[in-house]
């Protein structure tokens, strides 16, 4: 037995200058998200028997088991559960496992979910992991978490091809041009590649605004297969046509290739799945903690050759007008990041695929790709998604 | 050995496989697993190769000797104990035996840090029975 499947619902909670707009608990966020994504397909909680949800508010402790958490908040009984987590990518997996359910009837409707208000709670401490198992061999030493990493592969990736801080810096630049074409986007003000070279060196060679947004967030995205729509929702149902991951370490020092991320296994398996090739892509949504992250898996995915991806994104290749539009919604570095943002390459895929995107819309927007990064360069997802 | 050592910083939670490491860095030396079937060095210890899967594994004392993966410098401090080292270099060393590990670099121009620049290892003490490999450039 093997089904279509779709994404058939989204839902994002809102923000107001990155902090929920609504405040209310990270639970609270995902019964609501849940509800409006199932709404937006035109289904009920009632009909919801999947459930997959990732974060980082449960850890640690017994007793805020994630998957169990948001089962009960929900007040919902799925005979498919599955909690994740893999980082800022885990998201982008759950797409993947929810579709393999769908696939073969183990389910039929799955709610992926997610809340973060590490912006509200000031919560983004990474810092003071135990240093105990794997950890006793990384804390120690001071590497800056998450960044570090990213710096890391970024002095290596200048040290083997030459790319340089103003390659990096066009990223970010082209982000905040698509976000300043977004209405709920945090970061709308002028920049340019030298406010980002000016900006904080945090850790070299990435200076602050090389790294992605603090923000609060949450959302709800809905898959399903075909059949238990109805015609209008059925309409508006982006496919998943494609999708691979790939995790290769935790710690950066088992990462075993600092210039080559998981994007280069879990790329070609998507588009192998979809039956496509790079050319058939109308949009790109890249996770961008980092400028580094969206270079490297852009290297990784085959946009470019490796080394290249400096000169690919540059003149304004990636920005609005661009013959490459990618991250349109303003990215992780201009619109929004609660930690793990993989959720948001979805939303913005499927507005895109569905013309939900106001000024931003692109004129064809067909086939998309959608790849999630994790951990510090650790895991990948990438899905392929079509609107017919 | 340094005694620059604060006890702010994290300490490491040893547990039996990791604990020899962390002596033998207070010992003054630097030690790591190798292989007994595959004959590769892993970092970080592990009670099974993996490289191959092997279970046949001995310490071994290393030369101390390795170069610069890749470097960055913390400009912030990465928790409270840190912020006596500010701004501090973070960097992965190639082993010269082979493996590849995480540490500081502790040098006086911290500008002068490269990829590829020889370092040796030198220790911090932290705890009994608990040093912390660091490295500085090669003379």
């Amino acid at each position: 037995m093997t089904r279509d499947v779709v994404i058939a619902g989204i839902a994002e909670a809102g923000l107001n200058k990155g902090v929920f707009a609504e405040p209310v608990s990270v639970l609270d966020i995902q019964a609501q998200c849940a509800t409006r994504a199932v709404a937006d397909a035109g289904l009920t909680m009632a009909d919801v028997d999947g459930l997959l949800t990732a974060g980082l508010w449960g850890i640690p402790g017994a007793g805020t088991i994630m998957p169990l958490s948001v089962v009960e908040h929900l007040g919902i009984k799925p005979r498919f559960v599955d909690g994740t987590n893999i980082g800022g990518s885990a998201f982008d997996a759950h797409v993947a496992h929810a579709a393999m359910a769908v696939e073969r009837g183990y389910c039929d409707v799955a709610v992926i979910t997610y809340a973060s208000d590490q912006r509200s709670a000031s919560g983004r401490n990474l810092e003071g992991k135990p240093p105990h198992l794997n950890m006793q061999f990384d804390s120690p030493f001071g590497l800056l978490t998450p960044i570090g990493s990213y710096a890391l592969a970024a002095h290596r990736h200048m040290h083997e091809y030459g790319t340089t801080s103003e390659q990096l810096a066009e990223i970010a630049v082209a982000a905040r041009r698509w976000a300043q074409l977004n209405p709920d986007a945090t970061k709308r003000d002028d920049l340019t590649i030298d406010g980002v070279l000016e900006s904080a060196m945090i850790s070299d060679p990435l200076h602050k605004l090389d790294a992605c947004l603090v923000t609060d967030g949450g959302g709800a995205v809905v898959v399903t297969t075909p059949e238990k729509l109805g015609a209008a929702a059925r309409k508006r149902a982006v496919y998943v046509r494609g999708y691979g991951e790939s995790v290769s370490h935790w710690t950066i020092n088992s990462m075993p290739d600092l210039t080559t991320t998981p994007a280069a296994k879990s790329g070609p398996a998507a588009m192998q799945m979809a039956g496509v090739s790079h050319d058939d892509f109308d949009v790109v949504q890249i996770y961008d903690s980092f400028t580094i992250t969206v270079l490297l898996t852009l290297e990784a995915l085959g946009f470019c050759k490796p080394g290249e991806g400096g000169e690919f994104v540059a003149n304004g290749r990636i920005a609005p007008g661009g013959a490459f539009p990618m991250n349109t919604s303003g990215g992780g570095l201009s619109c929004s990041h609660p930690g793990m943002y993989g959720m948001f390459l979805l939303f913005e895929a499927v507005r895109q695929l569905r013309g939900d995107a106001g000024e931003r819309q692109l004129e064809k927007a067909t086939t998309a790709l959608v790849n999630g990064t994790g951990g510090g360069l650790s895991s990948t997802a990438t899905c392929v998604l079509s609107n017919r | 050995m340094s005694q620059d050592a604060t006890p702010n910083r994290p300490i490491p939670i040893t547990d039996p496989t990791t604990a020899p490491f962390w002596a033998a860095a207070s010992r003054g030396q630097l030690s790591l697993p190798r292989c007994g079937d595959c004959d590769r060095v892993h970092y970080y210890p592990r009670a099974v190769c993996p490289h191959c899967g092997s279970e046949s594994l001995a310490w071994e004392t290393l030369s101390g000797r390795g170069t610069i993966h890749s470097w960055t410098v913390s400009r912030r401090p990465a928790g409270a104990g840190f912020k006596p080292y500010v701004p501090y270099v973070v960097a992965l060393i190639d082993l010269e035996e082979g493996a590849r590990m995480l540490s500081n670099v502790r040098a006086d121009d911290i500008e002068s840090v490269a990829i590829g620049q020889a370092v040796v290892v030198d220790f911090e003490e932290m705890a009994e029975d608990i040093a912390l490999p660091v490295f500085r450039p090669a003379d």
